[in-house]
């Protein structure tokens, strides 16, 4: 199709209107993500803004009294909530981040051939696992095993959740951290070798700060599975509002509660708007820690 | 570098695992089952959230027992289906609770009807610990106390208790249920007041079982659930209405003789007399197959006559 001169081969009107529908189907497959996910805040938003002219910012942020079915004053307030979600999610952290990164490393830099896509199979098949089962091993495995250990009262607790959740969220630090490693030109690894550097050294001083972005990204991917995880807290957590003083307190999450209690919630009741808030509040959490994660990575590319 | 699909794959998940748990927890709430084709008469049964599970429980099996018929359960309180006789909006209401003065007489005069009732099955709370846990009986004062919001027990010793094995520490871990299950519902009416509000840290399970679970693996645990629930690995514990009283034994006698005080009656209402196919319901409830399923469910069955 060079010059006007030439005879293009001629197709069929059928053909040609068959490609623009085909042309619209993947760009509409394209765009659905999209659609999907204002669509989705648009419900759930829309589900609880009835109850926003009524309610009280302070008491819903910061008041640790939930007591929405009361018949004599109801009270929304998700305080103890939040410090449920971020304090289970910062613990999930604090041990899931050092295996996740640390077998991202380990994956990509020191092992080859056979460990290497055993390992991989097998970090896999851990992020198959549904998180009902999570919870269930959470409920009766290590429930009693935490109270015979700890020498604490009870065993579904802040702790139980946070390690659970700490396996659901390392396949996905492991799955991208290693990708980021993987991405870093093998030219770097060459040089630092060539310079006299160990392993442990090219790891350590050259590929960890090639690949950080990467690296923080498959952090806070994590950290978005941690927050927006149900079924495993609601049943690993013991479900108590309570700020927590202690690891070993029973404490209970945002995404526990709207899946505890708007099934049987009568539709349009203060209750189940303010369910449809706490909606909107999460939405707001994940999606902040997921552009912080794309930012992470367009900070990659720049480089 | 396909980073970016991985992570949009992500950030979708994310989005969507949370629109699956708020899609999920509003399904449950229409517990009717509308498969199957051709004419069916419906049945609008509508009342107590207690009653919820029993009746779906009931309408299910009627469903292979009589095809033309089609149960629709909802749930909302005892209150709301006896307003849905008044209004005609339900031909069968499930209630917990006698019907009260006030509502025959509206239903007489909205519908020029009386009110009939069906006793068809009781609710009784057991009160459940640890099956090492030396407590044997207790009051509903103390209940009342461990469970209120100004309640003052927090500590095995203020019961009594010195010495749980296997348990660590003094303090009483506090199983409950969810907010708006009919379980928490009815035990906050019977024994921690209809105008108190129940201690919050208490452990709220999501499911009748998993509170019989949970005392059964933490011996510092105490809580409450149906009777059928009962395992190997909890106790049952007496209860007195007042200190002084007799202490009673959760049991099916007990509770249809009205000496255990966490115990009700749970009746279906309907405005006059029910038609030829919610009569048939009704019986068919009545019968063995029927009190079958309130055992199953977690209820207390009716009397064996």
């Amino acid at each position: 199709m060079s010059s006007p001169t030439t005879q293009r081969p001629s197709r069929s009107v059928l053909a040609l209107f068959g490609e623009r529908v085909i042309e619209s189907l993947v760009y509409l497959c394209g765009i659905s993500a999209i659609i999907f996910v204002f669509g989705i805040f648009f419900f759930v938003f829309k589900e609880g803004a009835p109850f926003l002219a009524k309610l009280d910012f302070a008491e819903f942020f910061f008041s640790k009294q939930w007591i929405p079915t009361s018949s004599v004053q109801p009270k929304y307030g998700i305080g103890a909530l939040l410090v449920g979600t971020v304090s289970v999610t910062a613990l999930a952290m604090l041990i899931a981040v050092p295996f996740g990164l640390g077998a991202a490393i380990f994956v990509s830099e020191f092992c080859t051939g056979k460990t290497k896509e055993t390992l991989k199979i097998v970090i896999e098949l851990l992020a198959a696992i549904p998180s009902v089962v999570w919870g269930f091993i959470g409920l009766s495995v290590m429930s009693p095993v935490i109270i015979a250990v700890f020498h604490v009262p009870v065993g579904v607790n802040l702790f139980n959740a946070a390690l659970l959740l700490a396996l659901m969220s390392v396949p996905i630090m492991v799955s991208i951290g290693e990708d980021a490693l993987k991405a870093v030109p093998d030219s770097f690894r060459e040089a630092a070798v060539a310079l006299g550097a160990t392993r442990w050294q090219m790891v350590y001083r050259v590929l960890i700060p090639a690949a950080k972005n990467g690296l923080l990204a498959a952090v806070l991917l994590g950290v978005g599975r941690a927050i927006g995880e149900t079924m495993a807290v609601l049943m690993a957590t013991g479900h108590a509002i309570k700020i927590p003083h202690s690891i070993f307190d029973p404490v209970r999450t945002l995404t526990a509660t709207i899946a505890a209690e708007l099934g049987e919630t009568s539709q349009g009741s203060s209750h189940y708007q303010v369910l449809f808030l706490i909606g909107v509040v999460l939405f707001s959490i994940t999606f902040v820690v997921n552009l912080l994660a794309d930012l992470a990575v367009k900070g990659i590319k720049k480089q | 570098m396909n980073m970016n699909t991985i992570l949009n794959r992500g950030a979708l998940c994310a989005v969507t695992t949370l629109a699956a748990a708020l899609l999920l927890a509003g399904c449950g709430k229409s517990g009717s089952d509308t498969g199957g084709s051709g004419k069916k008469t419906t049945v609008a049964n509508i009342g107590s959230d207690t009653m919820v599970n029993l009746a779906a429980g009931w309408a299910e099996a009627y469903a292979a027992v009589d095809k033309t018929v089609l149960i629709e359960i909802n749930g909302g309180g005892s209150g709301v289906g006896i307003k849905g006789l008044i209004n005609g909006t339900a031909e069968l209401a499930n209630s917990s609770r006698h019907i009260e003065d006030k509502e025959v007489a509206e239903l007489k005069e909205k519908r020029q009807v009386d009110s009939k009732e069906f006793l068809v099955a009781f609710d009784a709370l057991s009160i459940y610990v640890h099956k090492d846990n030396p407590l044997n009986e207790i009051t509903m004062e103390q209940l009342g106390d461990l469970y209120r919001s100004d309640g003052k027990i927090t500590k095995w010793s203020e019961l009594g208790v010195t010495a749980i094995p296997g348990a660590k520490g003094d303090e009483i871990i506090r199983v409950s249920r969810q907010n708006n299950s009919g379980t928490y519902e009815y035990f906050k009416e019977a024994v921690v007041g209809k105008k108190n509000e129940f201690k919050l840290g208490s452990l709220d399970m999501n499911g009748s079982k998993d509170v019989v679970e949970l005392v059964g693996k933490t011996p510092n645990a105490i809580g409450y659930s149906g009777m059928g629930y009962a395992n190997a690995s909890v106790k049952m514990v007496k209860v007195a209405k007042k200190k002084g009283e007799p202490f009673v034994a959760p049991s099916i006698a007990t509770t249809h003789d009205k000496t255990y005080p966490i115990a009700r009656p749970m009746f279906f209402y309907t405005a006059g007399e029910p038609a030829p196919h919610v009569r048939k319901y009704i019986d068919w409830v009545l019968t063995d197959a029927g009190q079958k399923i309130v055992e199953t469910t977690g209820y207390v069955p009716l009397p064996k006559k």
